[in-house]
């Protein structure tokens, strides 16, 4: 016989998951389960200081020089998309990485795992693409590798690339170096390739199509480091959006920031898009910008130099770190009252409710 | 510009609003939100720090995600993971605890678990796959039923017959009834749900006002909405008025959409249903009719019914009913995260513990916030 | 429960007998049933839900209330010296009384 509630007074509770035994998609995100995965399997398995850092990339020194060097995977779908295709990314990704460390890039490797039955044309696209990405960039591609795979068990085309930079000289930069104090740079619009592939695969079409930002930094990074003034770390916030990146920043420095809601540039169609599907621009991805955090000092000098580069025309200070006793990443908002920017567990999931 | 939204998300009138309710209020006041997108605004743009001191928000259970019986969870996992059926989902179902796995991780071992912004687009999928079994997960409050009753209108008269429904709708009223009827109830002035009542019109909401002498207020979901819903509240409190008034009028309509509600009754009807975390609730689900047996997954899919071990740690139904905060719980933050939660509302993005935690954990006080 | 968001419908057409529209979000354009709303014409704003069009915007309603929601606004930022977080307790009758009492404040909270 049910049970009728006549108050609502009785309680009951899912007993607690076991921590996953196997990988999910989650894990890939970019979020905190990214981060699960990185401190439980990777980092007790290859402990060493530099790889503890846990930058976009490794700075070793190699007789005398500063190298940076880093690697990258890339597995987007659908491989072509408004702005770029997975060559173009592959790219742009690696010389990013590279040019978060103050480094400038010399030479990439690239790796291609093919499905079989991708058709040549295709493959011919994204390697002229990945070919004219890194002639603009002044990087060679020196050495590949191919596979190829069963049917079935890659989406179609994935790439793994690696990068080798040299590191400018007097330049520190990482991700445990935010101090309080430090002004926090955004060099433009939120969210704009995480909705421009998303909308792409969904079939959402906008007035004007979005584009990915897909673009290669390293540019706008000589110009900031030119200025002289005192930078503490770059990023570029690509999974998990601009929240995992700070978040991440915040952990590694053990510090609080707090950003600003009205100084975020988010796109008005890429804001709507995130409306209609109940994701927040704040987590996600981004090809094409960049975090700098600075000391307060530099701070005007390194917007200016930022908004005179082509691709920095929206760059604005979105906040700063305030003290010690993190990490905690929070925002002011229009209202003046304060909220908690969380680190995403996995996936953003569209929601209804 | 988003017209009819950003309007609403004004700074200035939302202090204007927010001065009004200080201006009023001469008493402690404890007001209810249903909806879980309420809540939501409310956390994200921290509303709750701009209220006056003796006026107290607490958080209904409008969260259907958060109330889905833990059963139809089980049953929406097992269906994934039999090979040759897809299992097609809103997005925030994916991460809601089952009592061994969720859909997520149901994914991860093989199932086909897909997720779509509308129910047409399952019948989409349904029609590409004529060889496979394609089940949606129709899940929601009376906002979302007309939708998901025209998936399987559509599907039938169609004849898609590899298409069913595995159905968890739950109605407000029944459930707001039970908890202003409870012993505990401290709840003084309810903002009703605003997308509900665009679709059900607020009449039943104005037999709940009468039954218990206590003021609704339909509400949007923008900030200056839920400040003005408020502000009528405190007005009608401090009258000592007990009416139900309509501030979402751009949206909602006395009588409610009637196009909607009929094709609801065609392919529902009303049922019990358990609500997770609160129990059985008479006369306050929806399933579907005898004439759609055949879409209907529950019907299709036989499944073994699996007990759950219950955590006394969780306390969802407390908070689910507006008893408690999460930060009330011992478990908050600690033992239960969005990464390991112990009960729903901490894994729904609309569910409190959820809001709580992402929007509001560094303001969290501890202990008791009542009596 | 319930992300439905307003959007403009720019057309309309019939399949099947059942109604849907192309509706523009703020620049964002989707296909969206307007079975439920036939009384909503091209130019018209709907809320909609999971792809469904629940309801028709009232322009009028909306522009009325709004109106004195927007006064209210503009008079806040006259008056006002600084961010109303009021703090007012419940038993200062007093507390935080703005100016403009009575008519600036809309009908619907006032009475």
């Amino acid at each position: 016989m049910t049970e009728y509630a006549k108050t609502a007074e009785g309680f009951s509770c899912p007993a607690p998951l076991p921590s996953t035994d196997r990988v999910l998609l989650g894990h890939g995100s970019g979020g905190k389960l990214s981060a699960e995965l990185i401190r439980e399997i990777f980092l007790p398995a290859f402990s060493n200081p530099v790889l503890e850092r846990l930058d976009d990339q490794a700075i070793v020194d190699v007789g005398g020089s500063r190298l940076a060097f880093t690697t990258d995977s890339f597995v987007v779908k659908p491989l072509f998309f408004p702005g770029g295709d997975i060559g173009s990314l592959a790219v742009h990704g690696t010389i990013n990485d590279l040019a978060m460390g103050g480094a400038r890039p010399l030479v990439m490797s690239a790796a291609f795992i093919i499905e079989e039955g991708l058709p040549m044309q295709t493959l011919r696209q994204v390697v002229n693409s990945l070919r004219r990405a890194a002639d603009r960039a002044g990087v060679s591609i020196v050495t590949g590798d191919t596979k190829v795979v069963e049917k079935g068990s890659a989406d179609g085309l994935f790439i793994n690339t690696s990068g080798i930079g040299r590191v400018r000289q007097g330049v520190a930069l990482s991700a445990d170096r935010a101090e309080p104090g430090d002004t926090i740079l955004l060099s433009g619009s939120l969210g704009d390739h995480g909705i421009a592939i998303l909308a792409h695969r969904e079939g959402i079409e906008f007035e004007t199509t979005i584009e990915s930002d897909s673009a290669p930094l390293d540019s706008m990074v000589e110009a900031l480091l030119d200025t002289g003034a005192a930078f503490h770390c770059f990023r570029d916030p690509t999974r998990g959006g601009l929240s995992s990146t700070l978040n991440e920043i915040a952990a590694q420095s053990g510090v609080q920031i707090e950003l600003d809601d009205r100084t975020i540039p988010v796109r008005e169609q890429v804001r709507a898009a995130c409306e209609m599907l109940g994701l927040d621009p704040l987590y996600v991805a981004n090809e094409g910008k960049m975090v700098a955090f600075v000391e307060a000092s530099g701070a005007e000098r390194a917007l200016r130099a930022m908004r005179d580069h082509p691709l920095g025309h929206e760059a604005h200070i979105i906040g700063t770190v305030t003290r010690r006793d993190g990490p905690l990443v929070t925002l002011r908002t229009a209202f003046g009252t304060t909220r908690v920017v969380d680190m995403l567990a996995g996936d953003q999931l569209p929601r209804i409710c | 510009m988003m017209k009819y939204l950003d309007e609403y998300r004004d700074e200035r009138i939302a202090r204007a609003l927010v001065r009004e309710i200080g201006r009023r209020i001469t008493r402690p006041w404890v007001l209810m939100e249903v909806c879980g997108g309420q809540t939501h605004t409310l956390m994200r743009y921290g509303i709750d720090d701009l209220m006056p001191r003796g006026l107290e928000l607490v958080h209904g259970p409008g969260c259907p995600v958060c109330v889905t019986a833990l059963e139809t969870i089980d049953k929406a996992i097992a269906i994934a993971s039999r090979p040759g059926t897809i299992l097609v989902s809103y997005g925030d179902m994916l991460r809601v605890p089952g009592s061994r796995s969720d859909l997520f991780r149901t994914k991860a071992s093989g199932g086909d678990v897909r997720i779509v912004y509308s129910p047409l687009e399952a019948l989409k999928i349904a029609r590409a796959k004529p060889g496979e079994r394609v089940v949606f997960f129709g899940v929601g409050f009376e906002t979302t039923a007309p939708a998901n009753a025209m998936a399987v209108w559509q599907a039938k008269r169609e004849g898609i017959e590899n298409f069913s429904m595995l159905a968890s709708h739950v109605l407000v009223p029944p459930a707001m009834r039970l908890l202003l009827g409870s012993r505990s109830n401290r709840v003084q002035g309810l903002i009703a749900p605003g997308h509900v009542c665009t679709v059900t019109g607020y009449e039943e909401y104005e037999k709940l006002s009468a039954d218990f002498h206590i003021p609704i207020v339909v509400g949007g979901f923008e900030p200056v909405d839920l400040l003005e819903a408020i502000a009528m509240l405190v007005a009608q409190l401090e009258d000592g008025r007990a009416e139900v008034e309509n501030q979402y009028c751009r949206s909602v309509r006395y009588e409610g959409n009637e196009r909607a509600r009929r094709i609801v009754g065609e392919v529902f009807e009303v049922c019990d249903q358990k609500w997770r975390g609160i129990g059985m609730i008479a006369q306050s689900g929806l399933r579907l009719r005898e004439e759609f047996r055949a879409y209907d997954a529950h019907c299709i899919f036989k499944l073994d019914a699996m007990t759950a071990d219950e955590s006394p740690e969780c306390i969802s139904a407390l908070i689910l009913q507006g008893l408690r905060k999460p930060t009330d719980c011992t478990a908050f933050a600690a033992r239960c995260t969005p990464e390991n939660p112990l009960g729903a509302p901490m894994v729904s993005a609309e569910g409190a513990c959820a809001a709580y935690y992402h929007y509001r954990r560094h303001t969290a006080r501890a202990g008791s916030t009542h009596d | 429960m319930c992300l439905a968001v307003p959007g403009q419908i720019l057309d309309a057409t019939e399949r099947d007998h059942v109604r849907y529209g192309r509706v523009n979000f703020g620049g964002v354009v989707r296909e969206v049933c307007l079975d439920f709303v036939p009384e909503a014409l091209v130019g018209d704003y709907v809320v909609v839900h999971v792809g469904f069009a629940i309801s028709r915007v009232d322009a009028a309603e909306a522009s009325r209330t709004y109106e004195l929601l927007k006064e209210m606004g503009l008079l806040e930022g006259e008056f006002a010296s600084e961010p109303s977080e009021s703090e007012a307790s419940p038993l200062e009758t007093e507390a935080g009384r703005s100016e403009n009492d009575g008519d600036e404040i809309p009908r619907r909270i006032s009475r």
